[in-house]
């Protein structure tokens, strides 16, 4: 009869987490939605700025690190993606394309994180996308 | 005396079991494309040593765990994360234990889910980026999912350990 609570509590439990899984995923999407414009690429390593370049403007920057290690990134088509990289998991190069506001991509090894940052803060004539 | 030898044998061998757990899930692909999205096969040790010896010997076999592995398949930066992901879980599934409150498989789920949950706040404090908290959903339902799996295996396991395998420690809780 104990086992039986136990297994409610259970069934409570998961159920809460994705419930709280699902309104954090939908409340991130609403917020990236309304702060994506005038997009810019921002890369930074090991916390710093590293540089920062507009989404809409293709081009590949090798981002260099000391003893020959290295990320390639590439801005095309309005999507900023990792294409290749030292880094022994390669997650950063496997992880899809990202275009909105605040997504990232990261390469933990090399501690460079890619993420997209709108200029300014939605406001009235951030319509006009 | 000869209870002593039993319990040094046993953990010897879940840690064994442990090393090998966590050396399969390296070989399994996982191309999820998202740092932290693991099966935690290694955390099915710890659950039965935690439900089997106790607390104090499930804690060492955990940190035991991580260092041998860390040195053997992983380097410096992967042995602080899985060591930020193994203490807050470690700490949530003797809590969770403790409160009676849920089953194995309870247990298990809130274990999986912060064993993300470290990881990814250690990352935010690395990388010194808060951004990556958009991965949190995904983390929240890739923990919740593989807790279910490992709890459901756990319960299987830690019955047929306990007729084979029994602590005095294990008694005294029966005790309360």
């Amino acid at each position: 009869m104990e086992q039986k609570g136990k297994l409610k509590n259970d069934l409570i439990l998961v159920t809460v987490l994705l419930l709280v899984a699902v309104i954090t995923f939908f409340a991130m999407k609403v917020y990236q939605k309304q702060t994506t414009n005038h997009a810019m690429v921002v890369v930074s390593v090991d916390g710093k700025e590293w540089g920062r370049y507009p989404l809409n403007k293709n081009c590949k920057k090798v981002i260099s690190l000391s003893d020959g290690q290295y990320n390639e990134l590439t801005i095309k088509d309005g999507y900023a993606d990792m294409t290749d990289a030292t880094c022994p998991d390669k997650i950063c190069v496997h992880h899809k394309k990202i275009s909105k506001n605040g997504e990232t991509l990261v390469c933990l090894p090399h501690k460079v994180v890619v993420e997209i940052e709108s200029e300014e803060e939605s406001n009235v004539d951030g319509s006009t996308n | 005396m000869n209870r002593k030898s039993t319990t040094v044998a046993y953990l010897g061998m879940l840690t064994a079991l442990a090393m090998i757990l966590s050396y399969v899930e390296s070989l399994i692909p996982m191309s999820v494309g998202i740092p932290g999205v693991k099966i935690g096969l290694a955390n099915l040790v710890v659950m039965v040593a935690l439900y089997t010896v106790g607390i104090k010997w499930a804690f060492a076999l955990s940190m035991v765990r991580i260092i041998l592995v860390g040195f053997t398949f992983g380097s410096m930066s992967s042995m602080m994360y899985s060591f930020a992901g193994g203490m807050l879980s470690f700490l949530v599934m003797v809590i969770a234990k403790k409160t009676g409150f849920f089953s194995v498989r309870g247990v298990s789920i809130l274990g999986g889910v912060f064993h993300n949950v470290g990881q990814i706040a250690l990352a935010i404090c690395l990388v010194e980026n808060v951004k990556l908290v958009f991965y949190f959903p995904v983390l929240l339902v890739s923990g919740t999912a593989a807790g279910v799996a490992i709890g459901i295996l756990a319960t299987m396991i830690i019955v047929r350990v306990k007729k084979v395998y029994r602590n005095d420690e294990d008694k005294m809780d029966g005790a309360k």
